[in-house]
């Protein structure tokens, strides 16, 4: 009798325990203040190679041969069922409105899904790549979408920016790219 | 003064709040010196006249009040200068409470099946919940704050959310997670005195009930929102703040079925006390999420940290508090009755079950951002995730749905499943065969849930075969009419996400475009001027070509042709665009239009407009079957408490009164 007692007790404070971990997860979450990045190893490291098909009609396919001639760009990790990407949206517009050349790596996305999304948030992008089965976004080591690298002109990734790029971070990355460019 | 008039009433009502706790622990003590009913009606009382107070500055457009300015414009229509009044998180918060509060007064005057104990520790736990809100709403959101100098014109609203949606949305909401508070608290106050039973089942059940019609309606209704109000032409988009309404929907389901096995059979009684913890605990995860902007959503709300810490902490107190207790006192809970694995109670567990995977399903692809971040990367995670593993358990539970009504309680020896099974299994197979001829193509999932709709629509009629109609209780009529919606949504779902036909075009005025069996032209663009906004507005005329599936088609499908008004409108105040969508519904679809920005000039120099158009087959059955499935919820709730029952006695009484020897005593 008293066996299957002390097993149903320790069940009993199962969800106590489970709930004071998602607790302790709370706190940290409200206390992780505002510096959300995370050096990665991937700086200064080439990119891994890969092709990738186009994923829109308009805009041509990516591969990681193209990124070294010798101008230095942003490589965008992006998908259309990507909430947070609509948010980054805009200020990915301003960069290109500044000049700044944009890839795109459109992951686990569908062509009518990613058109739809192109049309409503704009299409920054000068080459668009489909990862249907997220394989490049694994090599690379990116965890997520949105993800942007900053890579210079011999293929070289400068930076990696977890999550979207904030409109205060745009003249920095302006700056960075300008400082590869010499 | 009416700022004032209302900050004193939620002062009060605090302080009853407190000695409501005061009283009820002295009652429970058996040293009772106030009767606690009265506390809790005069609580109820209070908040509600204090959210009153609000909704009137917010009518009078008081510049002086601090939230009134932050949040409301003079030049706005009435109707949403007072839904202003909880479109904001102080009044919300307000109004939160003063559904508690009348609640709270609900069960004091009404509740008379459960014993006096645990009803006065009901009214304890009811009690500690509104005093935390009540800090809460003091503290750090007090809704009457006054404006240093008052403003001369306040800074409106967001225009999205300038929509009759978001006056009704909320509240529905709000009433959800408060009727989920009462059974927490019936939970509470049942594991304090140990008085766990069919009778502590029986006053629960109800605001189960209620509570679960709410938030059916609530996320119906919100779902509905999205899709025509965002533009995107999408109907769920697994944001955060759905999958926080959606959360405590899956509790409260699983709890409305176990908790009708406590009630009829007295079984899986820690179970359903578990749950009723769960569903509460869901909801306030849920409004913690949404307020303390620990994820990123689409749906903005002003986010403080202290006010998120505020929350945690009263969340930590309410679920640590109830689980501890929980963790003391199931090892001298009674074990309810036991039954056969093949019986009414038997399906009940396994619906249990799978949607308390489900409800782990949502609540890990929520929180796995934060999750992931705790580990050092961020993440998105979007329908590729939540579509298949939800839908991976949705469709065995879909088809448990359909089996499960028709076993006895207790032990069934399987002749009626025996009996409907060939129909269930027939139907499907049918629907896969004409499918698979009829749509080559077509994902797995859908397919299977579309099979399984037309086969649960015929099965979810089977519990009142060989009954006598007339006779047949209201819930039986409930349960059939929801388990029937929850076929039409999931036809609706299974029907739209694989049928759908789009178009993306720049259009010249008097060109014309075709999406599905529909022709579109664009006849004319023109602008608009609202009360406080402006906007292009696109004619479209729209006629249905090709044959139609239906061999009646509606007045809607026939001869003339259709106008449909899509408007890109620009709000002054504050400056935001939004799409007005235009939308036209047949009997097996909606045809969907925005009105997108000038896409520069065709070959002649004409200005061209982009357009975007949907064909959405059945997709308003999603909400249709939301509806009945809300109404399957209503019928039941009506056959509980009974307006009937309640009739029939007043009509005992009176009759008694006429004839008191009876109406054929000699």
């Amino acid at each position: 009798m008293s066996k299957p007692h002390s097993r149903a007790r320790w069940i009993a404070w199962a969800p106590l325990a489970f709930v004071a971990m998602l607790g302790l997860l709370f706190v940290w979450g409200l206390n992780r203040g505002g510096d959300r990045l995370i050096a990665s190893h991937w700086i200064d490291q080439p990119m891994p190679t890969f092709v990738l098909p186009a994923a829109s009609a308009s805009r041509p396919g990516l591969s990681s041969a193209a990124l070294a001639d010798g101008r230095p760009r942003i490589v965008n990790v992006f998908a259309s069922w990507c909430i947070p990407c609509r948010v980054e949206a805009p200020q990915l517009a301003e960069l290109r409105a500044r000049g700044v050349i944009i890839e795109g790596i459109a992951i686990r996305d569908r062509a009518a899904d990613l058109e739809r999304y192109l049309a409503e948030n704009g299409n920054p992008y000068a080459s668009i790549g489909a990862d249907a089965r997220g394989q490049v976004q694994i090599a690379l080591g990116s965890s997520g979408v949105p993800e942007s690298f900053l890579v210079d002109g011999r293929g070289i990734i400068r930076e990696q920016i977890q999550g979207i790029i904030a409109a205060e971070d745009v003249p920095g990355v302006i700056a960075k790219l300008e400082a590869m460019q010499r | 003064m009416i700022a004032e008039i209302g900050h004193a009433c939620l002062w009060i009502a605090l302080a009853l709040a407190l000695l409501q706790i005061i009283a009820g622990v002295a009652e429970l003590r058996g040293r009772a010196f106030v009767p606690v009913r009265p506390l809790a009606v005069a609580q109820g009382l209070l908040t509600l006249i204090a959210f009153g107070l609000l909704i009137w500055l917010f009518a009078r457009s008081d510049m002086s009040v601090e939230l009134v300015a932050r949040n409301s414009h003079s030049a706005k229509p009435m109707l949403y200068k007072i839904s202003g009044a909880w479109g904001n998180h102080e009044g919300s918060m307000l109004l939160w409470l003063s559904i508690l509060g009348v609640a709270g007064a609900g069960v004091a005057l009404f509740e008379r099946r459960l014993n006096a104990r645990t009803l006065a520790a009901t009214l304890v736990a009811q009690a500690s919940l509104a005093l935390g809100f009540f800090a809460f709403l003091l503290f750090v959101s007090n809704p009457f704050a006054r404006l240093g100098p008052a403003a001369a014109e306040g800074q409106g609203l967001n225009p999205l959310l300038q929509d009759p949606g978001l006056a009704f949305h909320p509240p529905t909401l709000y009433f959800g997670y408060v009727g989920l508070s009462v059974a927490f608290s019936f939970a509470v106050g049942a594991l304090i005195t140990g008085d766990i039973g069919p009778a502590f089942a029986r006053a629960m059940r109800p605001w189960v009930l209620g509570s679960w019609i709410f938030l059916t309606l609530g996320i119906t209704a919100g779902s509905y929102w999205a899709y025509y109000e965002l533009g995107w032409g999408g109907w769920w988009f697994w944001d955060p703040v759905e999958n926080a309404s959606l959360m405590p929907w899956l509790a409260a389901t699983a709890l409305l079925h176990s908790v009708s096995v406590t009630a009829t059979r007295d079984g899986l009684r820690a179970w359903t006390v578990m749950l009723a913890v769960v569903a509460f605990s869901m909801s306030m995860v849920g409004t913690f999420i949404v307020r303390s902007g620990l994820l990123t959503s689409v749906h903005a709300f002003a986010v403080d940290p202290t006010r998120g810490s505020f929350i945690l902490a009263l969340l930590s107190l309410y679920i640590g508090g109830a689980l501890t207790l929980f963790g003391l006192r199931v090892g001298s809970m009674a074990e309810g009755k036991r039954f056969a694995l093949l019986s009414r109670e038997g399906a009940l567990v396994v619906n249990n079950l799978l949607l308390s995977v489900i409800l782990v399903v949502v609540l890990v692809g929520t929180l796995s951002p934060i999750v992931a971040e705790a580990f050092g990367s961020q993440i998105s995670v979007g329908p590729p995730y939540f579509n298949p593993w939800a839908g991976m358990f949705a469709l065995p539970l879909v088809a448990v749905m359909a089996v499960g009504p028709l076993l006895r309680w207790r032990k069934d020896d399987g002749g009626r499943v025996r009996r409907w099974a060939p129909v269930l299994l027939a139907v499907m197979a049918l629907a896969i065969v004409a499918l698979a001829l009829l749509a080559p193509g077509m994902r797995l999932l859908p397919m299977l849930g579309l099979a399984l709709s037309v086969a649960v629509g015929v099965l979810s009629v089977a519990p009142l075969f060989g009954r006598n109609l007339r006779r047949a209780p209201l819930p039986v009529y409930g349960m059939v009419v929801a388990h029937f919606g929850i076929a039409v949504a999931l036809a609706g779902m299974a029907t739209e996400s694989s049928f759908i036909k789009e178009r993306l075009i720049a259009v010249a005025v008097g060109e014309a475009t075709s999406v599905g069996d529909w022709r579109v032209t664009l006849s004319d663009v023109k602008p608009v001027v609202g009360p406080n906004w402006t906007a292009l507005e696109g004619v479209l005329l729209v006629q249905r070509g090709g044959a139609s599936l239906w061999p009646f088609p509606l007045a809607s499908e026939r001869g003339e042709p259709h106008i449909m008004r899509p408007q890109a409108r620009a709000f002054t105040q504050p400056p935001t665009e939004t799409n007005e969508a235009a939308l036209l519904t047949t009997w097996d679809g909606q045809l969907y239009a925005v009105m997108g920005q000038s896409a520069g000039e065709d070959a002649n120099g004409n200005a061209r407009w982009q357009l975007r158009l949907w064909w959405k087959p059945l997709v308003w059955w999603i909400w249709a079957g939301g509806g009945l499935i809300a109404l399957g919820g209503l019928l039941a709730l009506i056959g509980r408490i009974g307006p009937l029952r309640l009739f029939k006695r007043w009509r005992g009484a009176r009759e008694q009164r006429k004839y008191p020897h009876g109406r054929y005593a000699a």
